[in-house]
């Protein structure tokens, strides 16, 4: 067999290894299905009426797109913890002494989280539509939103596998992870129109590929004129998964528990 | 390389400013048993990670099963199996799964990875377990999930690096018999310890590490010959008895003899007439004694004539999850 076909097959063993865990971790369900519902009804029902989004319907439609976005981006939280606790009790080491693709553990784990990813979309999607949210856009679009919400969440989940090797330990890599993500998710278009920020962090917002991403999410999911949101909002995952992808198998290989 | 299954030369690796390993020399003949006796911190773990490929040396050369450890690293590591210090197992698959993930990534094929795993469940008397978690198993079960990890592809080579610390003493009397069995049947191991009586009873030849230096090696007799012969042990009654049982048995030795809290320790020449003349010795001066034995040197005795330490006082801190050191 070529290496390649080696590489496919060891990392679809690491994914599975990662599936079958998923239902014997309950404590991890919360992250993926609680929490972010916690957040809509937050937003939603608590600072919704509170904050003016000229230009739709209600709040509810504004919200929903940016919220599955930082959901996605949330789930990457599985991959840190995941890796953290791998290294902790050796099985990284164990897999670095095995004669497997070097590239498989990560991409493995980070293809599980799609997995975890499709089910925080749906329940979230579910919860949008109970709390009154509207696709008002053709169905193929609505499809293409939900891809570009999984392709987001999986670019997001190499960023986390880099944040769980640099900082070796789950508190570690949780501490960080919180560092990234909050910044990025709040000072972006996703929860309040940017143009109420002030300047510095308005212009923070909209270079924040978190913006794009929600932009164009809202985009394809109301209708609403896109521009060149959609393209950029796949670049960037795209770049990000490659920038990332390559960080962390570098850092992978060099992976020592402490 | 020759026929030696591990052959090491001038192996150097640093953290920092700690030297971890500063140019050792070890080698195992195939199917042998090579134990890397010593301390926590005095390298063996390092040793173990290079060897493994897990970690980079900075100087020398070594090889295992004939391969070099940098240049051919992903060709070596399909001829060896890994044992930690603490059992690398997954807590969140089942001990068949566990052992089928690992064959699956040696490339064993799915269903030899399969078959595999039910055979070494079965000799690790681990059926029953098989399709539990493996965290609701204990500590002897986990470790002999995780030698069994190690042994899926048949490797030729097979690191253990301290397999039976914290085990209960049946778990490690089979761990012991099972790496014989393995050894047996051609397998080399190298076997890092802290238990001498692990070393002396398992190990084919033994290389005492202390501060990333090979500070003596040989067989566990040949070690134990270096710290000199038969010791007499005497227990006495009374601690006021100390000068008198010394003055009864000075002419018996060249050296004079030790008394320390009540018990008198000197070396014994057979030709000056051995126990049977001491207790003659000692009841003639009416000392009372409550024991009298003659003592053979035990691996603990070499460690602490060759360290200057003694390899017990490390074992208080014998958690599982305790690493030998911190490699940065």
């Amino acid at each position: 067999m070529s290496a390649l076909a080696y590489a496919i097959g060891d990392t679809a063993v690491v994914a599975k290894r990662n599936l079958l865990r998923i239902p014997r971790q309950p404590d991890l369900w919360v992250s993926f299905t609680i929490q972010p519902l916690m957040f809509v009804l937050l937003f939603v029902y608590v600072f919704g009426g509170a904050i003016s989004t000229p230009g739709y319907d209600d709040y509810t439609d504004f919200l929903m797109p940016g919220i599955i976005a930082q959901t996605m981006a949330f789930g990457g939280f599985v991959t840190a913890i995941g890796l953290s606790d791998d290294l902790s009790k050796g099985l990284i080491d164990r897999f670095r002494s095995l004669p497997m693709a070097r590239s498989a553990v990560l991409a493995g784990r980070t293809f599980a989280d799609v997995a975890t990813n499709i089910v925080s979309l749906t329940v979230m999607v579910v919860v949008g539509l109970l709390v009154g949210f509207n696709f008002s856009s053709s169905a193929p679009e609505v499809v293409a939103g939900f891809a570009l919400l999984l392709l987001f969440g999986y670019a997001f989940s190499w960023v986390f596998a880099y944040v769980a090797l640099i900082s070796g330990s789950a508190e570690g890599a949780n501490a960080l992870g919180f560092m990234v993500i909050f910044p990025l998710t709040f000072a972006s278009s996703a929860f309040v129109p940017p143009e109420s920020m002030p300047p510095a962090i308005e212009a923070f917002s909209n270079a924040n590929p978190f913006s794009t991403v929600v932009d164009a999410t809202r985009a394809l999911f109301l209708g609403t004129p896109a521009g060149n949101d959609v393209w950029a909002a796949v670049a960037w995952c795209v770049g990000l998964i490659a920038v990332f992808g390559a960080l962390s198998v570098h850092k992978y290989r060099r992976a020592v528990s402490s | 390389m020759g026929d030696a299954a591990i052959e090491v030369q001038g192996l150097t690796k640093s953290f920092g400013d700690v030297r971890a390993l500063d140019g050792i020399d070890l080698r195992a003949p195939a199917g042998t048993i090579l134990g890397l006796l010593g301390p926590n911190g005095a390298g063996k773990t390092t040793a173990v990670r290079i060897l493994t490929t897990l970690l980079p040396p900075d100087g020398g050369s070594a090889h295992v099963a004939g391969l070099d450890v940098v240049r051919d690293a992903a060709a070596l590591r399909a001829q060896i199996g890994l044992a930690g210090q603490y059992a690398a197992v997954d807590e969140n698959l089942t001990g068949f799964e566990n052992l089928e993930m690992v064959g699956r990534l040696y490339h064993l094929g799915m269903r030899p990875a399969r078959e595999r795993s039910r055979e070494l469940l079965e000799r690790f008397s681990l059926t029953d377990a098989a399709d539990r978690l493996a965290k609701t198993y204990s500590g002897g079960m986990r470790r002999r999930l995780d030698l069994a990890a190690a042994l899926v592809a048949r490797p030729p080579v097979l690191f253990l690096d301290e397999p039976t610390t914290g085990l209960d003493p049946r778990s490690r009397l089979q761990l012991w018999e099972t790496i014989e069995a393995r050894v047996a049947a051609g397998t080399t191991v190298l076997l890092t310890t802290q238990y001498l009586d692990e070393a002396d009873r398992l190990a084919d030849h033994i290389a005492v590490i202390d501060h990333g230096q090979v500070i003596a090696e040989g067989t566990s007799d040949e070690l134990k010959s270096r710290v000199g012969g038969e010791r007499l042990e005497v227990t006495l009654q009374s601690y006021d008895q100390e000068p008198a049982a010394i003055e009864a048995l000075a002419p018996l030795a060249d050296e004079r003899p030790k008394c320390e809290h009540g018990i008198l320790v000197m070396p014994l020449a057979r030709e000056r007439g051995g126990i049977a003349e001491a207790v003659r010795r000692l009841d003639g001066a009416q000392v009372r004694i409550s024991d009298i034995a003659v003592r053979r040197p035990t691996l603990d005795d070499v460690f602490i004539v060759l360290t200057g330490h003694a390899a017990e006082h490390e074992k208080k801190g014998q958690e599982e999850e305790q690493r030998e050191e911190e490699a940065a």
